[in-house]
Order: C-alpha cells, then sequence, then structure tokens
C-alpha cells in the first residue's frame, strides 16, 4: 500500500472527498438513528424496571451504559457496514469493472494507495461521528423517558452520573477505531479484488456487508475479553 | 521502440500466447488484429504490465520490463499513454479533471500551466469548450477523445489503444483513426493499436501483426495485406463481399 505514494496535494483531496462521503454524509442517518433507538431503549428497560425494588435512577444508568458500551460503536458500525460499506465497495467495485483501476495501473499510480489509505485516514474521523451517536442516544432517552412520562429528568441525569466509568469510554473508543479500520478496509477488499460485470458488483457490495458484520462482531468479542474480560 | 521476444503466457496451464516476437517501431503506428481469442487483448495486456508473462521478453527501448523493480515499472508506465476499450474516464471527475490528472500526479508544475496544456491538448483532439461536461454527459466519440487527450498530455513515449473504435459509427471511427495516426507523428512516439476492425487497418496500418491461436500468424503493412497469399489473414480480412471486392479491384491495378 506503502510503495510509491500518491503525491500529498492529490492525496489531501482524496482524504477531504472520502471524509465528506463516508463520514459527513452518514451524520443524518447515524443522527436520526441514535435518538430513536435510545429513546426505544430507555422506554423498554423503564417498562421492565418498574416497581419499588428498583432505583430511580436505574433507566439513566442503563440507557448510558447499554449506548456508550454497545450501541453507539458496534450496532451504529454495523449499520455503517451497510452504508459506508457498501458505498466503497460498489465505487471501487465500478471502478474495477470499466477499466478504471486498470487505467490507474498502466499510468503507473500505486492503485491501493490511491483508492484505500485515503478511506483509512477519513475514517479515523469516525469517532467524532460514534461520539455524536451517544450523545444523541443518551439525549433520544432522555426525551423518551420524561416526556413519556417514565422518570423525571433529575432521576434521568442522575442515572447518568451514576458510577461512571471513564475507562468504559476508553473501552467504546478502542472498540471504534478499530471498527473504522475494519469499515475502510474489508468493503475496499471486496470491491479492488472483484471481478466480472455490473451484477457482480452488487453481490460484491452484499458479501462486503456481510464480511464486515462479521469481522466486527469478531473483533467487538475479543476486544471486550481483553479490555473488559 | 518496443521489442517482444518470444512471448508466452498461459492461464491455468492453458496458453494463451505461444511465443510471439515482433518489433514495434518509434513514430509509426502499428495494429495487432486477429480474432476474438486469437490473444491480443492479453498480449497488450503482457506489454502493458496489467498480466506477467511466463516466458520471454519485453524491451521498452532495450531495457527489459522483467528485470525492472516495481519502482522502475511505475516509472516507465508514468511514460506509457493507454486508451481503454471502454474509455475508462473517471466517472467522478469532469473532461477537464480526467486529462490533467497525469500532469497532477506525474509533473511538478504550477496549476496555469496545467490548465494551459489541458486546453492544448483538448483544443487537438478538437474538444473545446467541453471542460466542464461530466464523462456521462458526452458521447461515446467525445469520450475516446478525451481518453486519447488523457493519454497523450503528459506526452509519452509509448501509445497503447485497445480497440479505440469499437462501438463508433464508422465516419467517428475513422477521425479517431486518423487522430492516432497524426498524434503518433507529432510526437514522434511508438503507437500500438489492438483492432479488429478493418477500416483501421486499411486507413492507419503502417505495420500490421496478425495474431491467431496465441501465434504471430503474419505481419506486415497495409501495402502488403493486399497481396498476401496468407489464407488465414485473408479469410480474416476479407470475409466481407465488399472487402473481396476491394481486394481483386487492388491486385487488378
Amino acid at each position: 500500500m506503502f510503495q510509491k505514494p500518491t503525491k500529498w496535494e492529490v492525496m489531501k483531496e482524496l482524504i477531504l472527498k472520502d471524509t465528506e462521503d463516508t463520514v459527513i454524509n452518514s451524520l443524518g442517518i447515524i443522527s436520526f438513528v441514535s435518538f430513536f433507538i435510545g429513546g426505544v431503549i430507555t422506554i423498554q428497560l423503564a417498562l421492565s424496571t418498574t416497581g419499588s425494588f428498583y432505583p430511580n435512577y436505574l433507566v439513566g444508568y442503563a440507557t448510558r451504559e447499554t449506548i456508550i458500551l454497545e450501541f453507539a460503536p458496534t450496532i451504529i458500525s454495523i449499520i455503517m457496514a451497510g452504508k459506508v460499506g457498501s458505498f466503497i465497495t460498489s465505487s471501487i467495485g465500478s471502478m474495477r469493472v470499466t477499466e478504471q483501476i486498470d487505467a490507474l495501473e498502466v499510468m503507473g499510480i500505486n492503485s491501493i494507495n490511491y483508492l484505500v489509505f485515503p478511506k483509512v485516514i477519513a475514517l479515523l474521523l469516525y469517532p467524532f461521528l460514534i461520539s455524536i451517536a451517544m450523545f444523541l442516544g443518551i439525549l433520544g432517552g432522555m426525551a423518551a423517558c420524561v416526556y413519556g412520562g417514565y422518570s423525571t429528568m433529575s432521576d434521568f441525569i442522575d442515572g447518568i452520573q451514576t458510577d461512571f466509568i471513564p475507562f468504559h469510554m476508553t473501552y467504546a473508543f478502542i472498540k471504534t477505531f478499530v471498527f473504522a479500520f475494519i469499515l475502510a478496509t474489508v468493503p475496499s477488499f471486496h470491491g479492488y479484488y472483484m471481478k466480472g460485470g455490473a451484477l457482480e458488483v452488487g453481490k460484491a457490495s452484499t458479501t462486503s456487508f456481510i464480511w464486515t458484520c462479521v469481522t466486527i462482531i469478531i473483533f467487538n468479542f475479543l476486544i471486550t475479553q481483553m479490555l473488559l474480560g | 521502440m518496443i521489442k517482444v521476444k518470444n512471448l508466452k503466457k498461459s492461464f491455468d496451464n492453458k496458453p494463451v500466447l505461444k511465443g510471439i516476437s515482433c518489433e514495434f517501431e518509434k513514430g509509426k503506428t502499428s495494429l495487432i488484429i486477429g480474432q476474438t481469442g486469437s490473444g491480443k487483448t492479453v498480449f497488450l495486456k503482457c506489454l502493458l504490465g496489467l498480466h506477467k508473462y511466463d516466458k520471454g521478453e519485453v524491451l521498452f527501448d532495450k531495457i527489459n520490463l522483467n528485470s525492472m523493480t516495481e519502482l522502475e515499472k511505475m516509472s516507465l508506465k508514468s511514460n506509457i499513454g493507454t486508451v481503454f476499450q471502454g474509455s475508462a474516464l473517471f466517472d467522478s471527475m469532469n473532461i477537464e479533471e480526467n486529462v490533467m490528472f497525469p500532469l497532477k500526479m506525474f509533473k511538478n508544475i504550477p496549476l496555469d500551466e496545467m490548465y494551459d496544456r489541458v486546453n492544448l491538448v483538448l483544443k487537438r483532439v478538437e474538444l473545446e469548450n467541453s471542460n466542464k461536461k461530466m464523462p456521462s454527459e458526452a458521447s461515446g466519440g467525445m469520450q475516446k477523445r478525451v481518453a486519447i487527450a488523457r493519454a497523450i498530455v503528459n506526452e509519452p513515449k509509448y501509445l497503447f489503444c485497445d480497440e479505440p473504435n469499437s462501438g463508433l459509427d464508422p465516419k467517428t471511427a475513422i477521425v479517431i483513426d486518423n487522430l492516432i495516426k497524426e498524434i503518433t507523428e507529432e510526437l514522434n512516439i511508438t503507437t500500438i493499436i489492438n483492432s479488429h476492425d478493418m477500416n483501421s487497418v486499411m486507413e492507419i496500418g503502417e505495420k500490421i501483426i496478425f495474431l491467431r491461436n496465441g501465434k504471430l500468424e503474419w505481419e506486415g503493412s497495409k501495402k502488403n495485406i493486399f497481396q498476401t497469399e496468407n489464407e488465414a489473414v485473408t479469410d480474416f480480412v476479407y470475409s466481407s463481399e465488399l472487402y473481396k471486392k476491394v481486394r481483386k479491384m487492388y491486385l487488378k491495378k
């Protein structure tokens, strides 16, 4: 990937374009999904923890833990495997089918460096997206909880602040960086090495989504075992 | 000049190129012709370094392609212009950006100079005022012209064209053929065209190489092709009634 790298002036433009395509253009869907799923998680938690046995702050506490530890880093990454992963596979795959990658190669351009490396760098901003997902997920949970009448705002905020372990944030962002790398490389691999025509581009996108999800889930388990187990 | 010596290539133990030797001269337009499956695309891809050949030698101005390091190969490739069958223009870039691409990648010249060079080349292929069009908005003939402009913008030493006039109407095809021939002479470069269009053979075939079943069956010029007695060549070149009549008339003359 690093043999004869692309000129920095060109690479800079590619990184900016890929940042827009992969991160900025995902803000809308990620915000929407996070806010409403955050709300749903809270409602379900509130409904299953009713009664005087449970402390009032529990809903806020459980919402925070669920969203920070699992929903934002892992589930959002799986959604991103569908959105960004298939975009990467199909765009690189189309370039393969229409001989655009061959055109790069015969010009003496390191096509992997030109096509894949900017995506890896662009997705270094992925934790920024996950931070927004965490914030909006908890905000959605708070809105559902307060306006649904399941708890008061002060109880919910108490819950968010209770027993906060800063290492959980570190753990979540370590996962996020690993998933960002997977999101950039696995779909690129499937697009770059695909063979055939337009139909195969569609098949490659599906295969890439499956393998990206599988890889994310396996790494999620390994990282969790290593850092929290 | 490009010299090929005993080039062999197999896929899954099935030989596709069975020892081809030939030369392509500087300043001349050479055509590789042959039926579908004769090995001409594989041959061209071996010359371009897109396929690794099994045996033989390819010498670019006496330098062996196989003895080059990857970095040397990449430097050589920056001296090669290629026109692909489907044009292979970058969808995400407009015509101007497509043509400017090799300059941006390999030349350290100011942006103004790059624009001047792009405009000059676009004018040469008769595409002035189309700078901002996207490839999807251009016709097949225009796309081919853009591909030619992109291939020559860097002033390459070698120009490779894979069926440059496929999918074009006969008139546009001849315009494209002549454009390639003129550019070859103007820039004094080695041009190799992969084609099965007989109009191209008759129009610009200064040197013609006929491949059959992965072997070099015949080579000569467009003049020689009228006189050849090689049955495989005459069967292929004069397969239509029109060309048979043209050949008869030429021989009578």
